[in-house]
């Protein structure tokens, strides 16, 4: 099955490069190293195809198809006081239709029908709709709000190429180490507690439930065993993803439970049932004061996700009203705060609760150039490497699975 | 009217045209459909499903062999909640039916029903509390120096057995009804003890009840994923890597695939009951 699939995966990401059908297939301009690196140098064999970029923003078609993380676009349905989309209604004109989605997954599939203008996609989605043509290129001239993005988040190989961005960056956040304190001491350093120094706390250990997760113990590796070779968590060739299961299978005796559902986790961690294990910032505040959650010395793995704008969009002015609306320091705020995630727009901290910019790293780049954001496993090695092939997602899954056993 | 009075037949066939419709169409074509999809094959990179006919899936299925052993797992899960289901139901059915009063009988039949008003999340949510490290199951056991078994397989047989009991009680309850007590009269006439009674008359001509019961019990749990989620720890049965396939990688003919092993261990299962007389009890 998977053989098949990355046959076909190599033979869609050919044909859909028009202009650079010979680069993107054969070779590399990559110098892989790190994260953070500028798009295009280091994307492997990745081009995206020509689809045209806006030039102006037209006049407001009357109404925008989004389609959304859940907690991204509140109207005021969930909770009266949540809501962030009736102002942007009246302030353009555009009324706002929005779905959500569950997964990046289900996020691809419904961006190929060319409904929806816009969607807010995470590291993991992006590259697929880049490389499928289904987004288009992001005039960032026309985002009055643009500026005040942290630059930090702006050209990643997730989110442009070769320089040219795809979307608007919209908020970002950690998966942190959290521990209990009373039980945990002394008080770890290092991911090295999750997974070789997992026994001592043998039957308490929590982990994250996604394929993704393969890239926590990959950073690991990369970090504790140079001889592998993993430059990039996301980039890891047969060889270095038996490493990660190896060492994800042995960290299993010790796991108590996955946790995919954060109040799964939230309730754990109260009862006890879980002392120590993965987690984002907004789970370590919702617990309270018996936990403590910070960025290991390996750095880890992380959330970013960015507005983007369909190629096919019916109503492409809307669209960009939005991603500037979205992007606004007041939408931002609400957002962050509502969600749990540090926002994008480093203006929006003026308008936060006290202390939670500070909480959340905001404009802390130091902080943010540690996260390797999640991106797409994918064939091209995205470190650049050309020599070997890596292994995709559909691997991963089906690792994922072998790994849970 | 008068042309359906002439015509019986038009009249049945009238009758039964919507439900034989919903059970072609709606109930097994969305079956046919789902093992149409588990012979076509996914792309990785696009997440669209290729339409052309491979075994792949299956082949996959048979050679991994995690996918081996998670069926074996779910298999023996089912087969154990069952058993447990069995002998908790029987002396509880067996009293509602033939010791208790007419009023202690309604009672008793309300509160058996009475866990199937509220929401099964509420109820492995509640067994995720029981058997938590801070607990009652932990607070009880603790002056004896056990544990809680905490989460992991024997709390899924745990959750999942308390889920399912009224479904084997209301069976056997229902069969048990049936005897007549002039059987137990016989029996005893001709010398017999309550156990004898029970072992040699009452658990055979019980037996069919009890394996119509053990149809739903099983099929329930081979199918379940919700409790694994909740109180299973890292463990996985095969519901988990249908959600996993399909709502994680988005692979829905391989979910498919996985998701024709229930049915054909229950088909396998209902040709082996259908002779104890198990489906005319349902």
């Amino acid at each position: 099955m998977r053989r098949i699939g990355s046959t076909r995966l190599a033979a869609v990401a050919c044909a859909s490069v028009l202009a650079l059908a010979a680069s993107a297939c054969g070779t590399s301009s990559g110098d892989g190293d790190g994260g953070g690196a500028k798009a295009g140098e280091k994307q492997g064999g990745f081009t995206a195809p020509d689809v045209p970029m806006a030039e102006a923003i037209g006049d407001p078609e009357g109404q925008v198809s989004i389609l959304a993380w859940p907690g991204y676009a509140e109207d005021g349905s969930t909770d009266k006081s949540i809501d962030w989309v009736t102002p942007f209604e009246k302030e353009s004109g555009c009324q706002a239709n929005v779905k959500y989605f569950a997964t990046s997954d289900e996020a691809v599939q419904l961006m190929k029908t060319g409904e929806y203008d816009v969607v807010s996609a995470s590291g993991d989605a992006t590259l697929r709709l880049i490389a499928g043509g289904d987004v288009a290129p992001v005039n960032t001239d026309l985002l009055t709000n643009y500026g005040d993005i942290a630059d930090f988040l702006k050209d990643q190989q997730f989110n442009s190429v070769g320089g040219q961005m795809y979307g608007v960056p919209h908020g970002w956040g950690a998966n942190l180490l959290m521990y209990t304190k009373d039980v945990v001491s002394p008080a770890p350093t290092s991911w090295g507690a999750v997974f070789d120094g997992a026994s001592e706390y043998a039957g308490k250990v929590t982990a994250y439930d996604s394929p993704i997760y393969i890239a926590d113990a990959a950073l690991y590796l990369m970090k504790t065993q140079p001889d592998l070779g993993i430059k990039d968590p996301y980039a890891l060739d047969e060889d270095q993803l038996a490493a990660a299961v190896d060492l994800l299978k042995a960290q299993k005796a010790n796991v108590s439970e996955y946790w995919s559902d954060y109040l799964k986790e939230v309730a754990a961690f109260k009862s006890g049932d879980s002392v120590i294990g993965t987690t984002w910032q907004v789970i370590a505040s919702t617990i309270g004061d018996s936990v403590e959650a910070v960025l290991p010395e390996e750095g880890s793995t992380g959330w970013s996700d960015t507005w983007m704008i369909s190629s096919k969009a019916p109503n492409p002015n809307c669209g960009y009203l939005w991603m500037d609306y979205i992007t606004s320091p007041k939408a931002q705020a609400a957002v962050a705060e509502y969600f749990g995630e540090a926002p994008a727009n480093v203006k929006a901290c003026d308008l936060t609760s006290e202390g939670f910019c500070d909480t959340y790293h905001v404009t802390d780049a130091d902080y943010a150039a540690q996260i390797h954001y999640w991106t797409t496993p994918i064939e091209q090695c995205l470190d650049g490497r050309t020599d070997v092939t890596c292994t995709d997602y559909g691997q991963w899954t089906t690792a994922w699975t072998e790994i849970k056993g | 009217m008068t042309v359906l009075d002439r015509r019986p037949g038009l009249r049945v066939g009238l009758l039964l045209t919507p439900p034989m419709l919903w059970l072609g169409v709606a109930y097994l074509g969305a079956l046919a459909a789902l093992l149409i999809a588990s012979l076509w094959t996914q792309n990785d990179f696009t997440g669209h499903i290729e339409r052309s006919w491979t075994l792949e899936n299956f082949k996959t299925l048979f050679t991994v062999d995690v996918y081996r052993t998670i069926t074996l797992r779910t298999i023996g899960i089912a087969a154990l909640v069952t058993v447990v289901d069995a002998l908790l139901a029987f002396p509880i059915a067996l009293y509602m039916a033939k010791v208790a009063s007419p009023r202690m009988q309604r009672i008793l039949v309300i509160s058996v029903l009475t866990p199937l008003w509220a929401s099964y999340l509420v109820k492995a949510y509640a067994w995720r509390g029981m058997l938590s490290a801070d607990g009652p199951i932990a607070w009880i056991a603790a002056p004896f120096g056990l544990h809680t078994p905490g989460y992991g397989l024997p709390g899924v047989i745990i959750t999942l057995a308390y889920l399912w009991l009224p479904y084997m009680i209301l069976p056997v309850y229902a069969g048990l009804e049936r005897l007549p007590d002039s059987l137990f009269e016989a029996s005893a006439d001709l010398g017999a003890g309550a156990w004898t009674t029970l072992r040699r008359v009452v658990v055979p001509m019980a037996f069919p009840a009890i394996v119509a019961g053990s149809i739903f019990t099983f099929s329930l749990s081979m199918g379940d994923y919700i409790a694994v989620k909740i109180v299973g720890g890292t463990s996985q049965l095969l519901g988990n890597v249908v959600y996993d396939n399909q709502g994680a990688a988005n692979n829905l003919p391989f979910a498919a695939a996985v998701a024709t092993v229930p049915i054909v261990v229950m088909l396998a299962y209902l040709a082996a009951v259908r002779r104890t007389g198990a489906l005319e009890n349902l």
